[in-house]
Parts: structure tokens; sequence; C-alpha cells
């Protein structure tokens, strides 16, 4: 039992060197969360303040801005983690993941590294929409168990789309293939999704795609959490179920891809 | 992934005995399975499709010592270096290196060498402290023992006034001393180094060359490195093996090479013999962008 316990111990260790290293990256140079603020102002200021007008987007308080903000919150870890694959393919470039990978540390100990790293950015890019939530006056949950849950989400969600990138960047393997293909795939994950506009309203061949893209259960799970008063549409326990399979099958599948990108 | 995750964690404990780094020092440096070489291959090819780029390689390195791999690009060195730091299966043949199989047990050989890639490994986005504390957890050096790890390795490295500062503000030879650094913390029993000085100029070059010799003096390391640089091979190595279209062709001392061809002849003469007019054509536009990268990065 202590050699099970110590196993479990080193293993998350592993995990952890991954993960503080890119602590320490993000404290060295914070302006990376100034910058990543930008793009979810944007969003909830101007494409927000328009659409807050437009009657016919049947959302539960009627407030749009107020359906938005957690389809943003979504938004902006899915942006920030898939770029992570790029950053995989960089440490390959240079020879970092050399070092990665010929420590003994289990491959998927390296891959959920990565994750928790992304979590820590998904993190952080959580803060900034909070605060920008906040001086919007949206309607935000404070209960501290909800805020507790709203942040094991976005880890989770950062963590699937970080390795669902990091599988795309094995695939491609090349910098300049990654930056086109990047753009083809946040935007169909984006735009088929219930993160700017209900399933409901959804033509249904896009009801569909948008029921089996885990991004429109993040943003199900947030909206519940984040928002005063809302309830989640699929049920957070199925929330909850779907982004940890998916997650948990991707861990699976790039922890056999990754070690191949050093050859 | 629950049940990669497990086995994962398995692997992780049942390796936990061997995979801990035991201070090898005052011990010598002996060998962690007695009776053979710290690394030894046996018939070792690798092929991709219908391309042989190593073949048949049978390598003994010996206890402590430091031992040279030079060869023209597109030799199969970096090949045959990534099988002995199972980055890469091996099409056939079998490998031991500090005493572990490597296709077998893969896990356990990476717990007890160190390697320095010929690319920039260290991150620069990180301090060198930084970096070394990444490589002490990853390696799972006990963390009451991680602090006076990565002290006496700044110490030795004469990097102790700079552990604070990013890597990447690093000329090239501390860079190199970083990664040098990093990949011994753990106290390996080989030491593996891609052309470790490759781009660096002569004062941190032979900086470079006596940190290498103070590892084997102090831990007693047994030390693998590749060259293309004949006076690196004649002044640090205790032997050499030449290796040319994916063959070993000639091992022995520099001057037992030497005194094969000659009275008066040099290492660039035995490369010349054994390499012959093939020494222009190997490698390839990425095994030249790589160097001369790498070469920028460290220079």
């Amino acid at each position: 039992m202590d050699s099970l316990t110590n196993g479990i111990k080193d293993y998350a260790t592993e995990i952890l060197a991954v993960a503080s290293a890119e602590m320490s990256k993000l404290k060295h140079d914070p302006s990376e969360i100034l910058t990543r603020a930008i793009q979810p102002a944007i969003w909830l200021v101007l494409f927000g303040g328009v659409m807050s007008h437009v009657s016919g987007i049947a959302t539960s308080n009627g407030r749009y801005l107020d359906f938005l903000a957690p389809g943003i919150l979504a938004q902006s870890v899915l942006f920030a983690a898939i770029f992570y694959g790029i950053a995989a393919i960089w440490e390959r470039d240079l020879g970092v993941l050399h070092r990665y990978m010929v420590s003994p540390a289990p491959r998927s100990a390296l891959v959920l590294g990565k994750a928790f790293a992304a979590a820590v950015r998904g993190l952080s890019q959580a803060v900034v929409v909070y605060l920008l939530s906040f001086a919007l006056g949206i309607a935000i949950d404070l209960n501290p168990l909800h805020l507790l849950a709203v942040g094991v989400l976005i880890a989770l969600g950062s963590g699937l789309f970080s390795t669902f990138s990091l599988i795309i960047a094995c695939i491609v393997k090349t910098r300049e293939r990654f930056m086109g293909i990047g753009q083809v795939l946040t935007m169909p994950i984006f735009f088929a999704s219930n993160a700017i506009y209900p399933i409901d309203i959804m033509p249904p061949w896009l009801r569909t795609i948008s029921l089996a893209n885990p991004l429109s259960y993040e943003v199900d799970a947030l909206r519940a959490l984040m928002l005063a008063g809302e309830t989640s549409k699929f049920g957070l326990g199925v929330d909850c179920a779907v982004l940890v399979m998916i997650f948990a099958i991707l861990v699976a599948i790039a922890t056999r891809m990754y070690p191949r990108m050093t050859t | 992934m629950f049940i990669s995750l497990s086995a994962d964690i398995g692997e992780n404990f049942r390796a936990a005995e061997p995979a801990r780094p035991n201070d090898r020092a005052g011990q010598g440096g002996v060998s962690h399975a007695t009776g053979t070489f710290p690394v030894e291959t046996r018939g070792l090819s690798k092929s991709f499709d219908a391309r042989v780029v190593v073949d048949h390689v049978d390598l003994q390195v010996r206890e402590r010592e430091i031992f040279g791999l030079i060869g023209p690009n597109g030799a199969g060195k970096s090949t045959l270096i990534k099988m002995l730091t199972t980055l890469l299966p091996p099409t056939s043949g079998t490998g031991r290196v500090a005493g572990y199989d490597l296709t077998r047990e893969p896990k356990a050989v990476r717990a007890h060498i160190g390697y320095v890639p010929q690319l920039l490994s260290a991150d620069g986005a990180l301090t060198g402290y930084e970096n070394l504390l990444l490589s002490a957890r990853l390696y799972l050096i006990p963390r009451e023992e991680r602090a006076q790890r990565i002290q006496d390795a700044l110490k030795l490295t004469g990097l102790d006034a700079s552990a604070d500062r990013l890597a990447q503000q690093y000329s090239g030879g501390m860079l190199r001393r970083l990664e040098i650094a990093q990949s011994t913390l753990h106290r390996p029993a080989v030491l593996i180094m891609d052309e470790p000085t490759v781009g660096l100029d002569p004062v941190a070059r032979d900086i470079v060359w006596d940190h290498i010799r103070e590892l084997r003096d102090r831990y007693g390391t047994t030390i693998l490195i590749t060259t293309h640089m004949m006076e690196e091979a004649g002044a640090l190595c205790d032997r050499l093996g030449i290796l040319h279209k994916g063959r070993l062709e000639k091992v022995g001392t520099p001057a037992e090479l030497m005194a094969e061809i000659g009275p008066r002849a040099t290492l660039d003469d035995v490369f010349a013999r054994v390499v012959g007019s093939d020494a222009e054509t190997g490698g390839d536009s990425r095994n030249v962008s790589q160097e001369r990268r790498s070469s920028a990065a460290h220079g």
C-alpha cells in the first residue's frame, strides 16, 4: 500500500513539475494575461452591446448580456487552450521537448502536466471575464461553492481543449500547418455551440452538431454556475460526465502520440 | 485513460526502487548491473522504410570513460543516440544502458541516464534555478534533497550568481552548462551528449570540457558524446568509435587509431581514411538547419 501511495505521490510531483514551470513563465511575463483580456472585452462590450438590442434571442431572464458572459468565458478558455498545440511544436523545435521525453516521468503525467498548465492560464482568463462581467452589471452568482465549481469547470475545459490541441499538433507537426488549422478548428467549435445563442434557435442539423460539441456542455454548466438564478439545460451531472469522459479519451490518445513528436 | 493512467502509476511504483536517483558520489561509479558495460549494444539496427540508418552496431562503452562517437553528417549518430536514450525503438538488435534493457525497461533506462540534446533544451522563459527545479521534480529527487542538489549543481557549473536570471539571457556556454547540470542532477550512471560544444567559442568550450571531465572524476559518470570536431575527439575522449553509413567501422583510443595509419598521422587522417570521399555526401538540409540553429542558439 505504501508503494502505491508513493507511486501516486510521484505521479503528482511529475504533473506539478510541468504545471509549475508554466506558472513560473506566467509570473515572469504576465503581459499575456492583459493582452488576452482584450478579446473577451470586445465580445462583451461591442458584440454584446449591440446584440442586446436584438429581440428574438430568447434567454431565460431576458438579458442577452447575461446569457453571453458565460459563453465568452468558455470562448476565452477555448482560445487560450487551443494554442497549446503550437507551444508544443515550438518546444519540439527548440529541443525542450527532448528534456521531457528523456525523463522517466510517465508520458501521461507529462500530458496531464500540460493540461494543468493550461488550466492555470484558463483560470487567469476567468478572473478577467469575471471582472469584466462585474463591471458590466451582469447578475453574477457569488456563492463560493459555485465559484469553486466554475474554477473546476474552467480547469476541465482548458485541459480538454489543450489536450485536443496537443493531439492536432502531433498530427500536423509544423507550426505553419498548425496556424492554418487552428483557425479552422476554433471557429466551428465556437459557432457550433451554445456560447452566443441558445441551441433552440438553431436549425436541426446545427443543433445535432452542437450537441456533439464539448464546448456546449462547458457553456451550459458555466451558465448555471456563473449566473444568479440560472439553471443548466442538460443537467450539471451530464455536463461534467461528458467533459470528463472526453478529456479522459483525449489524454489517452495524447499519451500515445506525444512521445512520437521527438522523432 | 483510467486504464492507462493506473498502468502508468503501477509502472511508476514498480520502477520506483531502481528509478530512485541514488547518490553515487564516492562509490566510484559502480555499475548498476555488475559484469556489464554501462553502454552495450548487440546488432543494434534502425531502418526507416527500406533505408538502413544504423546497421548492426556492437558498441561497448566502459565504466568511467569518455567515449566519442564520430562520423560525418548522416552517419547515423543521431539515430543511434535516439535509440540509446529510448526516444526511438530499434528495428532489430538489443542494447543495455546503465544496466537496463532498451526495449524492455525504457523507463528504468531513462531514470539512470542523463541526456543533453544538440538542440537547446533549457527553457529560455525560465530562470536557471527554475530549469533545475523542473528537472529535479521530473526525476523525483526527494523534496528534502532538491535544494541542496540544485545548489551543488549551480556551484559546480559556476552558475550560482546567475541562477535567478532567465535562461534566455545566458551566453551559449552558460546554457550548455545549465543543460549539463539539468541532465546530471539525478546523478545518472551514463551521460549522453549530442555535440556538446558545437557553436561555442574556444574559452566556453574549454570550460565545458573541464566540466565533463569533472563529472567523470567526481561522480564516476560514464560519458558518451557525439562530435564531428576532431580536436574535441582527441582532447576530450578516452576512446573513439567511428560511425560511417550506419556501421561502427573502428573503435580505439585516439593514439591507437592514429598509430594504425602511420607515425605522424592525425585524427583527421584517420577520419578521412575511414570515411573516404563520402564525407561530403551525408546529411540533409534538415540536419544543416538544425546544426545552424543550435549553433546560433549556443553561440
